[in-house]
């Protein structure tokens, strides 16, 4: 670490007499250079080496050989992959149906100035404190059926198999993501709702607007940012669930929650193919960057380029 | 949205409490808003009740377990649990993810910090694409890198060592960090830094001592976010590392669970010990913690 440090030092020493005599040139771009060496080791390589490890067989320990598309074909013909994908799907569609408009609700919730909201808030973020090992391992305890909420509350139709029910499982999985994620996203609603300027709803107000005509005139329209802005993180973040639904369900019961990031370490770590789970990897990244660009357009052209100018 | 210029972000005040700059849709109201506060009763019992439950039951012994009522607290709370998870090397783990954890973000932070500078006070083709290498690094589920990451740290002798979990982590934080820390940078006006150059000062000391000075809350918050991420990181111990000796604390949850799978309490009891720390940080530092990262991500 020291030693980088010291490089870029002399590099932007030596760099130094040119800038000094322009006010306008900015500094050295060596300073950039760490964190882009680093990410380019250890993200931009990695990136480049899953596109190559997809082409080859691998068992993971021995030699990587060359193997042409096989990989690819077994993934493309295998079931599980398309399975896996349409879990991935179902799981992203309805995490998002579920924590979009509890965290924008909240956002606006607790974004208010009574004390006893400020109070709540406090407590409704608490689950950004817990791994996702943990908030698994909670869950699974306390959906047991015999020991957990459903006896303990004296209500059977809470006290069903929820981890072993293929039926169930997957919303299940849906509730608990939401349980972890949505204080996240009411954070970033927050802070969307506290920037919308105040005299709107003064102005509003004087108009005679009530609270929900001001919510859908006023607050959804000025949170448009903010909506794709969480939007993206949880669309493009669901293609991340692997701890959680790997500690929770490890994809079972059968296929029913094995999400493709899951289907990639399983076939990868557990099934020694690391060929197929690095095409399955691919394809991971494909529809990350596809779903990126596709969320970022709805916002519109102007404001992705003030965002890459930083203007 | 980058033109917005909003109070909590502005360098040169650190967030204030959150009461007195709150701008909010409600003030002046009369009327109570009955359904949004039901609203919100709900969801504190969602977020309540399962933590509620984790604490009561890691109190109870197994027999109390088995035969008392779930949702009730134990009648005769015992620590006896959390004796167990001690004695079963927690307080190894736990300074093998302090170490990991610092050890990955005070590195992040600084390179981080640095580019971040770069990309806002410079110019030029190669800067623009650091940032532009960066953006889509946010963009792309970086997960999907593990086999060749895993691949990397076998080749350079380094599975199943603290270093495999520290480096991938480093480079991890890198995307987010810059652009939160660029955005804040962003906020110091650009007088400063003209009359620091006009009185002969390099870009690395204005960097130290004008830019780092300017935007501490949002270093601070950076770090504490990067830190949640490390700290609960579970992917890379578990493909990274094998042995009890580098294990870490969301990964010596898992394998407690395994092996204690019939104790129910012990194992939550390491779920309350793991989390602990952080829930200290997050009583210290919450203020801190929440504004930056509103901030960080609504602008």
């Amino acid at each position: 670490m020291s030693t980088t440090t010291a490089a870029t030092r002399e590099q932007t020493s030596r760099r130094e007499q040119p800038s000094r005599r322009t006010l306008e040139k900015g500094p050295s771009g060596w300073l950039a250079v760490p964190a882009l060496a680093f990410f380019t080791l250890f993200a931009i390589l990695p990136l480049l080496g899953v596109l190559f490890l997809s082409f080859t067989r691998w068992d993971g320990l021995g030699e990587i050989k060359l193997d042409g598309l096989s990989s690819w074909q077994t993934v493309l013909t295998d079931p599980v992959t398309g399975n896996a994908l349409l879990v991935t799907a179902k799981i992203m569609f309805f995490s998002f149906v579920v924590q979009a408009p509890i965290s924008l609700l909240l956002g606006v919730f607790t974004a208010a100035s009574q004390k006893y909201r400020a109070a709540l808030a406090v407590l409704y973020f608490v689950p950004l404190l817990l791994s996702s090992a943990a908030v698994a391992i909670a869950f699974k305890a306390l959906l047991d059926p015999n020991f957990g909420l459903g006896p303990g509350l004296g209500l059977p139709f809470l006290a069903q198999d929820w981890l072993g029910n293929s039926d169930l499982v997957l919303f299940v999985v849906v509730f608990v993501i939401a349980w972890q994620f949505v204080p996240f996203h009411t954070l970033i609603y927050q802070g969307g709702v506290r920037q919308i300027p105040t005299s709107l709803y003064e102005a509003a107000q004087i108009d005679g607007a009530g609270r929900v005509q001001q919510f859908f005139n006023i607050t959804l329209p000025q949170l448009k940012y903010t909506i794709i802005t969480s939007s993206t993180l949880m669309v493009v973040g669901s293609l991340a669930y692997f701890d959680l639904v790997f500690v929770l369900t490890a994809g079972g019961p059968g296929y029913s929650t094995r999400l493709l990031p899951l289907h990639m370490y399983l076939t990868g770590f557990k099934a020694n193919d690391m060929g197929a789970a690095s095409a399955l990897g691919v394809i991971l990244v494909v529809i990350g960057l596809a779903l990126a660009l596709f969320l970022q357009r709805l916002g519109g052209k102007n404001r992705n380029a003030s965002q890459l100018e930083g203007a | 949205m980058a033109s917005t210029t909003q109070l909590p972000t502005s360098p040169a005040a650190p967030p204030k409490p959150a009461a007195t700059r709150r701008r909010t849709p409600q003030t002046g109201r009369s009327r109570p808003n009955i359904l949004g506060g039901l609203g919100g009763w709900a969801w504190l019992a969602v977020i309540i009740v399962p933590v509620y439950y984790v604490v009561i039951t890691s109190l109870k012994n197994q027999a109390g377990f088995f035969t008392s009522n779930p949702m009730l607290p134990p009648s005769e709370p015992t620590l006896d649990n959390y004796k167990l998870v001690l004695e079963n090397d927690f307080a190894k783990y736990f300074a093998n993810s302090l170490i990991v954890t610092l050890g990955s973000v005070i590195p992040a932070l600084l390179v981080s910090f640095m580019a971040a500078y770069a990309i806002v006070r410079g110019r030029g083709k190669f800067l623009g694409l650091t940032n532009n290498i960066f953006l889509l690094g946010l963009a792309i589920p970086l997960h999907a890198t593990i086999i060749p990451i895993y691949w990397m740290i076998t080749k350079a002798h380094m599975y199943d060592t603290l270093l495999a979990l520290i480096l991938p982590s480093i480079a991890f934080a890198i995307p987010i960090s810059v652009l939160i820390l660029s955005n804040f940078l962003r906020d110091v006006p650009n007088e400063l830094f003209e009359s620091m150059r006009l009185d002969g000062c390099s870009d690395w000391a204005m960097l130290w001592r004008l830019a780092l000075p300017m935007t501490k809350p949002a270093v601070i918050t950076v770090g504490i976010y990067n830190a949640l991420n490390v700290w609960n990181g579970f992917l890379f111990p578990l493909i990274l590392t094998q042995s009890p000796d580098t294990r870490v604390l969301p990964l010596s949850l898992w394998t407690f669970q395994g092996e204690f799978s019939v104790n129910i309490p012990a194992v939550l009891a390491s779920v309350v010990l793991a989390t602990l720390p952080l829930l200290v940080v997050y009583v210290v530092a919450r203020r801190q913690l929440l504004s930056g990262l509103t901030a960080g991500f609504s602008k």
